[in-house]
């Protein structure tokens, strides 16, 4: 069995650091979701449900736009062939 | 204007009708395969939203009412989730399509070595944990009758208890209908998605309608919301901790474990790049459904009194302000909502309890009534209506048993944490190769076991099914048995304490288990065929060569893929393996494809057991594959075997060439030995009779002339007799007859013989020699008097063949670890490379010219008698001239 290329070449380069991206999201959604965990509680009358509210729905937001920017990218078709089997690339040209 | 009883019967049966034409216009269209569009990413992603169930679409209003943001938890796991598909969504759905799974007990039970007890444990978790869910439903549409009811009393109770048993005999009708129509290659339902699809779209409508009515029409817009917000009861909320990670993760982990997600996400997925659509479209499905929950929540506990149920604020909002086709079509929200989830999750058990409980039920029935396997598409059908019908009874007794529940949000939660039972199974089989059947079966029964004690059977409250004495007080008085304080865990609300126990002995159980077993062979190329999904393509090699009939297959698999269906199919296998006709030969790869092929149908582990029956137990045992490895390894020893001996005999063959070769040369070398001999006895003695014949007959001889002719003569006979002396020492050698006689004497006075000795030979040339006294002052003990000969003969030769100007012999002698190197050097032209090999043989003169001295036989005698001293003399190249080396021990014991 050949042995994969130790270097890729720029194209296959960024699509491994998209799927870098792509495994990453989750683990910064979790962060930010546990987040108001840490918030302390709230002395006074301060607005907490509203504020918290706002927070998560952008959070939220946010994770779908990324999300949305990621998958765009990620299902644009490969060019050339230089993808070792079990990366981004197989998954995209068998659907395909 | 009143919503009379009789038009909302009318709007609901019109709004089914047109789903069934919705489904029915779909099926026609697949049938003639066009579908295009049918199966675009948005299908897939609206009909992942049987998610969404009457529980969010009812429930969540009032989860926020009771417990502020706490209900985004149920949607921000799944989002996750979603968000994260490059980690299990898209390995999930790649597994399924490549392993052809069929719901998510066959994905264990075939990353399990296709283990049918695990198909069974799964299939019954799935139908306990469901089934209260789908009560839920039916119970969400009642209520909402209800609401309905409340305002026209003209409605009589005993139309709301019928609505709910209708209601289940619709959808099991529809399911029916379009669940289980035909028993396709890849399980998926064209119509039904479409159907879930367009149901998505009417409830989201329908939300956010009631959502912008109540923020924009009831409130004066956002400002005035956040006022609302800030004023409700919903702003004091805090939040758990606990609650928030705990429900987040039960969510996120439902979205994949729930049998109607499994279905709709794995194996109604046409395409996997839907999902790559889906893991942004789906979240953001999930943040609309929720955006207007908590105006919609705040609103209703403003506005509405307080015997009003939170879960009916959705409907009863806009009765109350007077908007009856908000309403409406807030109900049909409300109802899309219950009958996507009511459809789905029943056709996602149906298919588990047929392919897990029923079909190898028959099997073995089956079986031991003799015959093979029968009509089992039909049987399959039949089986998964019956399955549809049982399930939907079930809910809808389970619906009349606890009719009075009025938290929607709780029995939901109940069935996430027993469905989250199959998290360590499945995860752990797709991402961890050392999972195990033993591991997966212990984990999935011990969690199973402790979310019954601890959650589900309390849930029906005291003395239903567990006595309010085991609640309070444990079983048998122990305390730290007690369902929701176990091992005296009191810190946590039920449902976390319930879903940290059960995950966690799981959890522990499975890897315990999977550490401390062995998996069999079909599990473990299972395994290696799960966890390598992305880098391995091709099957698994399950099935042996075997003497299974294609015809028998082909009987068999007609009557489960459907005649047509199956003779394409095998038509095409045998296409592929370049023979006409319907039935290509059995080989490994057909077998293992049409177990796939059928798999897909009844799930694998029937697949596997009905190919099983016909292949007929060819199925690769331990044992077998142990018997197999064995053979070969005898096999591969007696090759070996085989090996040695050939190459021992073409070894024998090989001496016995060389040792004829020698043969054939020693007899060349004798025939030119007898020659040489009688050339070299002719000569002296053709001369010696030539002159005792002069001089017999006498004559004319004068005294000088007589004296010179028997001069001759007597030379010509002293060189015979030498000759002969030379032949007869050889062969006494030769034949290790030779008696050495031991004594001791310096080599200098031994060396200084030998000079004096050869002096005689050849005494016209002069020849200096170079010595070095003090090296040669060793005693040396040795047959003496061989040894001299031999430097006799070698100083000699250097006398008579060095053809230099002034001819110089350098003597030179070493010690070296008890031996003793003679060096003799002349300055002479030396010996041609090609014949320094030939000179210690027999006769090997180099030239004829100087024929003074022997006949060729001296050095052939040194070598002889340097063999019989225990040494050596070799021809020494490249030192300026002819040079030989004696090499003898310095003292050679006498034994030798």
């Amino acid at each position: 069995m050949a042995r994969a290329p130790l270097y890729l070449a720029r194209e296959s380069y960024r699509r491994r650091r998209l799927t870098d991206a792509a495994r990453l999201l989750p683990v910064v959604g979790i962060v930010l979701i546990i987040l108001p965990i840490l918030w302390g509680p709230v002395d006074g009358d301060g607005p907490a449900t509203a504020g918290a509210k706002v927070y998560l729905f952008a959070v939220w937001f946010g994770l779908v736009a990324v999300a949305w920017l990621l998958s765009r990218a990620l299902s644009r078709p490969v060019e050339g062939a230089d993808q070792p089997s079990g990366t981004s690339a197989s998954a995209d040209r068998d659907a395909g | 204007m009143m919503i009379s009883f009789n038009i909302l019967v009318l709007v609901c049966i019109t709004y089914v009708i047109l789903l069934f034409l919705v489904a029915f216009a779909v099926e026609r269209r697949a049938e003639r395969k066009r579908i295009g569009w049918l199966r675009s990413s948005v299908v897939y992603t609206l009909s992942l939203s049987v998610y969404c169930t009457a529980w969010t679409f009812y429930g969540a209003v009032g989860y926020a009412a009771r417990s502020g943001l706490e209900f985004m938890t149920i949607y921000l796991g799944p989002t996750l989730i979603f968000v994260g598909w490059w980690w299990l969504l898209r390995k999930l759905v790649r597994i399924g399509r490549t392993q052809r799974v069929t719901s998510v007990a066959d994905l264990i039970s075939a990353r399990y070595g296709k283990s049918n007890l695990l198909g069974v444990i799964v299939t019954v978790i799935a139908v306990v944990g469901v089934t209260p869910y789908i009560a839920l439903q039916l119970q969400s549409v009642t209520l909402s009758f209800g609401v309905f009811a409340a305002e026209t009393p003209d409605w009589a109770p005993q139309d709301l208890e019928s609505s709910a048993i209708w209601l289940a005999a619709g959808l099991a009708l529809f399911t029916i209908l379009f669940g289980t129509r035909n028993l396709d290659a890849n399980e998926q339902h064209h119509g039904v998605v479409t159907a879930i699809a367009v149901e998505a779209v009417v409830k989201l409508i329908a939300l956010l309608a009631v959502g912008i009515f109540v923020v924009w029409f009831v409130a004066d817009g956002v400002g005035d919301i956040a006022r609302r917000i800030d004023a409700s009861p919903i702003s004091t909320w805090e939040l758990q901790p606990g609650r928030w990670v705990g429900l987040t993760f039960l969510s996120a982990v439902a979205i994949f474990t729930l049998p109607r997600m499994f279905q709709v996400m794995v194996i109604e997925n046409s395409d996997e790049r839907h999902l790559a659509t889906a893991s942004w479209a789906f979240p953001l499905y999930l943040f609309l459904m929720s955006l207007f929950v908590v105006p919609i929540a705040v609103v209703g506990l403003e506005i509405m009194p307080a015997s009003v149920n939170p879960d009916t604020y959705v409907l009863t909002i806009p009765l109350a302000m007077e908007q009856e086709l908000l309403a409406t079509l807030a109900f049909l929200g409300g109802f899309s909502a219950a009958t996507s989830m009511v459809i789905v999750a029943s056709i996602a058990l149906a298919t588990m309890v047929s392919n897990h409980i029923v079909m190898p039920v028959w099997l073995s029935l089956a079986t031991r009534g003799g015959s093979g396997p029968g009509d089992v598409r039909r049987l399959v059908l039949r089986s998964r209506r019956a399955s549809i019908m049982v399930v939907l009874a079930l809910g809808y007794a389970y619906f009349r048993v606890t009719g009075g529940s009025e938290a929607l949000a709780a029995i939901g939660l109940i069935a996430f944490v027993g469905l989250a039972q199959l998290l360590p199974a499945m995860v752990g089989g797709i991402f961890w190769r050392g999972a195990t059947r033993v591991g997966a079966t212990a984990g999935l029964g011990i969690g199973f076991a402790v979310w019954l004690y601890t959650l589900f059977l309390p849930s029906f409250g005291p003395d239903v099914i567990l006595p309010a004495s085991v609640l309070a007080d444990g079983p048998w008085g122990v305390d730290w048995l007690r369902p929701r304080a176990l091992f005296g865990v009191t810190g946590l609300d039920p449902l976390l304490h319930a879903m940290f126990w059960s995950l966690f002995l799981n959890a522990s159980a499975f890897f315990i288990g999977s550490l401390l077993s062995f998996p069999t062979p079909i599990e473990r190329v299972q395994g290696a065929q799960f966890v390598n999904v992305f880098d391995l393509n091709t099957g698994a090699r399950g099935w042996s060569q075997s003497s299974a009939e294609a015809e028998d297959l082909l009987v068999m698999a007609q009557r489960i893929m459907g005649e047509h269906e199956a003779q394409r199919f095998f038509e095409a296998e045998a296409q592929v393996q370049g023979k006409a006709g319907l039935l290509p030969d059995t080989t490994p790869d057909f077998i293992e494809r049409l177990e796939k092929r059928l798999s897909s149908s009844v799930g694998s582990a029937t697949a596997h057991a009905m190919v099983g029956q016909i292949v007929g137990g060819a199925i690769v045992s331990v044992e077998e594959l142990m018997a197999v490895a064995n053979e070969t390894a005898q096999i591969m020893e007696y090759s070996s075997q085989l090996e040695a001996k050939s190459e021992e005999l073409s070894r024998t063959a090989r001496q016995l060439r060389e040792a004829n070769a020698k043969l054939q040369e020693l007899s060349i070398q004798k025939d030119a030995f007898l020659s040489q001999i009688s050339h070299e006895l002719r000569t002296p003695m053709t001369s010696i009779r030539a002159f005792s014949e002069i001089l017999r007959e006498g004559g004319a001889l004068d005294d000088d002339a007589r004296v010179k002719f028997s001069g001759i003569i007597h030379d010509e006979a002293i060189r015979l007799t030498r000759l002969l002396d030379d032949l007869l020492d050889l062969s006494v050698l030769e034949h290790g007859q030779v008696q050495l006689s031991f004594e001791s004497e310096n080599l200098g006075k031994l060396i200084d013989r030998a000079i004096l000795a050869s002096a005689s030979v050849a005494p016209g040339r002069s020849l200096t020699i170079d010595r070095d006294h003090s090296a040669e002052n060793i005693t040396v003990t040795s047959d003496i008097g061989r040894l001299s000969q031999v430097f006799i003969n070698i100083v000699s030769n250097a006398r008579k063949y060095c053809d230099a100007e002034r001819p110089h012999l350098t003597i030179r002698v070493r010690q070296n670890r008890g031996r003793i190197d003679v060096d003799f050097i002349d300055n002479g032209s030396g010996i041609p490379r090609k014949s320094q090999a030939l000179i210690f043989e027999k006769f090997a003169r180099l030239t004829d010219t100087t024929t003074a001295g022997g006949a060729g036989l001296g050095l052939a005698i040194c070598r002889e008698i340097m063999a019989r001293l225990g040494g050596t003399i070799t021809y020494l190249p490249g030192q300026g001239g002819a040079a030989f080396r004696v090499t003898f021990p310095q003292t050679l014991a006498e034994a030798a």
